[in-house]
């Protein structure tokens, strides 16, 4: 293990890009997805831990969260505390529709040599008083050696439902991963199977790699995950073996980095999907 | 329901015409806390397509903050298949809950002839949730069922 990559897990643990790089699981958990009428609340943890759902490591902060109303237009994140484990914090699912609720994290690390003394690019975690500024790419002097440079980029977010849901919330950017549902995900059933597409740039992932575990880790024995590859169309199929709270995990790695100096990207998308009984 | 031609005229039956009758039995449970379950009975096309709500029955007076249609999306099956299309209270369809006993509903004199499937599902605040289907014809429609813990028996007649 080089010491570069050392140095990516080790700032996996810390909290500024925890689920960039983390072999932690970055998770939301809503009270529910499917909600009557437009009174609603919807409560939201938000931890990073290995078992799901269970908070016991980290807190996922709440500042780079954003909520979209089913109209695309951004929405309101109330009532966010962050503990010790974990953040919490309510939306109030005033309108009809399907709303998403979740962040979009870009972060860029990596190391180069220079004079003979290996400097870092990017910071572990929050910077700290007293902390010099952190190097960024521009930093890198024409005489760098051994330059690495990682641009990693991930969202992680959850959509619930008040009365029928729509999918306006889904409309993609065209840039990094991004997840398009063909089953709603608001519609998940227990034995019926659901299809997802990931895009990469607009395309679809063809070959992407997935994961799907459930919660409740605690009262079982196997961890339960299931690996999933995409098909040439990107469409990743999952079927559901009881109801519950499931956490999907899609990670690519590519050579196609848009920030200048990269020589990799990394990508990763989250999200927690809620599957009723039939 | 439409009045139809035919009660008018058999005003001294009284029944408007129907295609049939279903019968749906909420138990008596001996249960520490008890409510009555919110219900939705339902028909579907056996071959698939849209679900047309015959009766729910949910808490109607409740208001405020926490309305009583608030919990209408624990009827979960019903809630996928069109619920949550509906405009509540719907006339005709939507009453009051039901305390334990045998209650009919008129299937709609204007069902078309074909197989359809019935959906019973019953859901109680503090207690469980049950969804009983039967496959039955139209017309001259007869099933039987039962539920196991939220519902009794599930009948219906051609008349």
């Amino acid at each position: 293990m080089s010491p570069f990559v050392r140095r990516l897990i080790a700032a996996a643990a810390l909290v500024s890009v925890p689920a960039l790089v983390s072999a932690h699981r970055g998770w939301l958990l809503p009270s529910g997805t499917v909600f009557s009428g437009t009174d609603s609340w919807v409560t939201v943890d938000a931890a990073i831990s290995n078992d799901l759902f269970f908070f016991d490591h980290q807190p996922l902060r709440i500042e780079p969260m954003k909520v979209w109303q089913p109209d695309g237009s951004e929405g309101q994140l109330q009532n966010g505390a962050t503990g010790r484990y974990r953040s919490t914090f309510d939306v109030k699912l005033d309108k009809p529709g399907t709303w998403k609720i979740g962040l979009v994290q870009n972060a860029v690390m990596g190391s180069f040599k220079a004079d003979g003394v290996e400097k870092r690019i990017g910071r572990r975690g929050p910077p700290r008083p007293g902390d010099a500024a952190a190097l960024t790419v521009a930093d890198i002097p024409a005489n760098a050696t051994d330059v690495k440079v990682v641009e990693m980029s991930g969202r992680n977010e959850i959509f619930v439902t008040a009365g029928e849901p729509t999918t306006k919330v889904f409309a993609t950017t065209g840039k990094g991963l991004e997840f398009v549902p063909i089953t709603h995900p608001d519609e998940l059933v227990a034995g019926q199977p659901a299809r997802f597409r990931f895009l990469i740039d607009g395309n679809p992932a063809a070959g992407l790699k997935a994961t799907v575990v459930p919660g409740g880790k605690r009262y079982r024995d196997a961890e339960g995950a299931r690996e999933l590859v995409a098909g040439p169309d990107g469409v990743v199929t999952v079927t559901w073996p009881t109801a519950g709270m499931y956490w999907l995990n899609a990670t690519a790695t590519d050579a196609k980095p848009t920030t200048p100096r990269a020589n990799e990207r990394r990508m990763n998308y989250t999200t927690t999907l809620e599957v009723l009984t039939p | 329901m439409r009045p139809s031609r035919f009660a008018l005229l058999a005003g001294a039956i009284g029944a408007p015409a129907a295609a049939g009758t279903v019968t749906v039995t909420i138990p008596k449970l001996d249960v520490a806390e008890y409510h009555r379950p919110y219900v939705a009975i339902w028909l579907e096309p056996a071959g698939g397509g849209t679900a047309r709500t015959l009766g729910v029955w949910y808490d109607v007076k409740k208001r405020g903050n926490e309305p009583g249609t608030k919990w209408l999306a624990d009827l979960r099956a019903w809630w996928r298949k069109g619920g949550r299309s509906m405009a509540m209270p719907a006339d005709g369809v939507s009453g009051a809950t039901r305390a334990p006993g045998q209650y009919s509903i008129p299937l709609p004199a204007d069902l078309k002839p074909g197989q359809y499937i019935l959906n019973v599902e019953a859901a109680r605040e503090t207690g469980g949730r049950e969804l009983v289907s039967v496959p039955l014809s139209i017309p001259k429609p007869t099933a039987r069922a039962a539920g196991k813990a939220e519902l009794g028996a599930i009948a219906v007649s051609p008349r």
